[in-house]
């Protein structure tokens, strides 16, 4: 290892997608003193942050402000954020490999795993990650189901899963605080929804969700929750872990009380799995099946048929991953082949220069922090790797996109969309208010004209 | 609330835990870690990547480790040996301060693994 000099050459890493996977590995990539290395932070949308922006609940303000510390990544000098700059359409793979000496895909899970049963693309079926998207204020996100029925199911049994029957059943006064673009709290606020119930497949000892969300949806004000006793029975000769064991302990706290007659319930049913939506021209009804399960074995259908009356079903079954331009990807696992990192094409040969990290490269699991862990893992690799290959003198792709017509929004400009969010949420009396339209996210970002003097009046966003 | 540490970590230090947080809340003293309540997020990365699972959150404590609520706390808000103020809360968190290196009285004077109190 050798300390760096004021004459070791600058390096290029291209860093694609602003989320924690990407942040993190943009931090690991400036703080050493292996190499001098610049990092250029590529995201498609305007703001960074990914899922701590667009995924983590409103109501969840303590895991949001871990923007603080992803923000100072951003501030440092040799990281530069190119926001509104699309991998695919505005970029291609083969134009990061020519600008930079190394590559790192951390674009995350856009899309999400489907239930694969019939019905399941009618009106009033949607996916967690387009309804998370809507009320995080994506842009990309409209509406995606209308709340003007009374009985919702959502089929899952993560966090992703409570988080929607909180925000779908919670007082929306509670809401109110929250970031949530103000159409969103409208929607809420005239929300017919009065009744949520969350399937799982197998039992609650197999629930992915953290005893801290169960408990907050227990102690929700204004909503009783709902679970058969029966259901909490542990399956002989399994060992519930810490985890598991906690939830059943919480969830046999919450059977045994009566229900307080709020205006909201939440019901949780186990070993239970959708067959098929019913509806014509929208979801009426959802047909279960009760399933049995062994351990170690997978879970069977037990026969016993239902039909739930909803108006709307989310399925909140789980994230995938996107394909992004031509990187190698995995379809069956939603990832792009990797060893520890190193992408691997399909024939599991290494790809020079190019790495992955984050859910990208895991699948969708663990927490915010889990991505330093693993983004660690990856960018000692492209360390390692960086000392074999010779310095390259590279052009920045700043003058790509220039002579393509693309102009990313940089720190300043995302700062301008901050300041605009910060002072529309002040006029309600909130910390923020997401601006969630394209135009006006463009407009804050990319700010005046360079070629006017005088700096632009920008309108309030409507 | 937030998570804490108990004392399974006690000279163990696995450190895992310092590489997940997202927030650097998580201190080192001499034989254990700490985590700063006034700073945790409550976000769990910590929790399932400690390998003695010595990490809780506070509703979630067992009854033998209660002491460690009052005793993670107090390694900031308390001034610890050798020292003049309270460690508080640190811009930049643990990353910036480095190791601590000096434990609560309580946990300086646990006994070491296999030796009778």
């Amino acid at each position: 290892m050798s300390a760096l000099t004021p004459d070791t050459p600058m390096k290029r890493v291209a860093v694609v997608g602003a989320g924690p996977a990407g942040l993190y590995a943009a931090e690991e990539l400036v703080r050493q003193d292996r190499h001098r290395i610049h990092v250029d932070v590529l995201d498609r949308l305007p703001a960074p942050y990914g899922l701590v922006r667009y995924g983590v609940a409103p109501d969840h303000p303590r895991i949001k402000s871990i923007t603080g510390s992803l923000r100072r990544i951003l501030d440092h000098p040799r990281v530069r954020f190119l926001g509104a700059v699309a991998l695919g359409a505005d970029v291609t793979r083969q134009d990061l490999l020519d600008h930079y000496d190394a590559v790192v895909y951390a674009a995350g899970a856009a899309a999400d795993r489907r239930l694969e049963v019939p019905g399941e693309d009618l009106p009033g079926s949607c996916s967690a990650t387009a309804f998370v998207s809507w009320y995080s204020g994506h842009p990309d996100a409209p509406a995606p189901l209308p709340l003007d029925t009374e009985r919702v199911a959502v089929v899952g049994a993560g966090n992703v899963a409570l988080d929607l029957a909180r925000v779908l059943t919670r007082p929306v006064a509670d809401l109110e605080r929250t970031d949530m673009p103000e159409p969103v709290l409208d929607a809420l606020r005239a929300s017919a929804v009065r009744e949520v119930v969350v399937l799982a497949r197998r039992g609650p000892w197999h629930a992915r969700f953290t005893p801290k969300e169960l408990r907050e949806l227990v102690g929700l004000d204004g909503v009783d929750l709902v679970v058969d006793p029966r259901q909490l029975v542990p399956l002989e000769g399994l060992e519930p872990d810490r985890t598991a064991q906690t939830n059943l302990r919480i969830l046999t706290e919450a059977a045994q009380r009566a229900p307080t007659g709020a205006p909201r319930r939440v019901e949780l049913r186990f070993c239970a799995r959708p067959l098929r939506l019913l509806g014509t021209d929208r979801v009426t009804g959802l047909e279960i099946e009760r399933t049995t399960e062994r351990p170690g074995a997978t879970i069977t259908g037990a026969g016993e048929r239902e039909t739930l009356t909803v108006g709307a079903v989310v399925r909140a079954v789980g994230y995938r991953g996107a394909p992004l331009d031509t990187v190698p990807f995995d379809p069956a696992r939603g990832v792009v082949p990797n060893d520890k990192g190193r992408v691997l094409d399909a024939d599991g040969a290494l790809c020079p220069g190019e790495y992955v990290t984050g859910w990208l490269k895991r699948g969708p699991s663990g927490v915010v922090g889990t991505n330093k862990l693993d983004s660690a893992e990856t960018v000692a690799l492209l360390l390692d790797d960086l000392d074999e290959r010779r310095p390259r003198r590279h052009p920045d792709l700043a003058g790509v996109l220039d002579r393509r017509g693309v102009r990313p929004i940089g720190l300043e400009g995302w700062s301008r969309i901050d300041t605009a969010e910060r002072e529309l949420g002040a006029t309600r009396g909130r910390e923020r208010t997401k601006i969630a339209d394209w135009p006006t996210l463009l407009r804050l970002g990319k700010g005046p004209h360079p070629a006017r003097e005088e700096p632009e009046e920008l309108p309030w966003p409507s | 609330m937030a998570f804490l540490i108990g004392d399974p970590c006690v000279d163990i230090k696995d450190r895992t835990c310092t590489s997940v947080c997202p927030v650097d809340c998580i201190y080192e003293g001499d034989r254990k870690l700490y985590i700063n309540p006034a700073e945790c997020i409550d976000c769990g990365a910590c929790e399932p990547v400690c390998p003695v699972e010595a990490i809780y959150i506070e509703d979630d404590v067992p009854d033998e480790l209660r002491w460690a609520v009052a005793d993670n706390e107090s390694f900031f808000t308390g001034v610890l040996p050798g020292r003049r103020e309270p460690l508080g809360e640190t811009p930049g968190g643990s990353k910036a301060t480095g190791r601590i290196g000096v434990d609560t009285p309580y946990v300086a004077a646990l006994p070491a693994a296999g030796e009778v109190p």
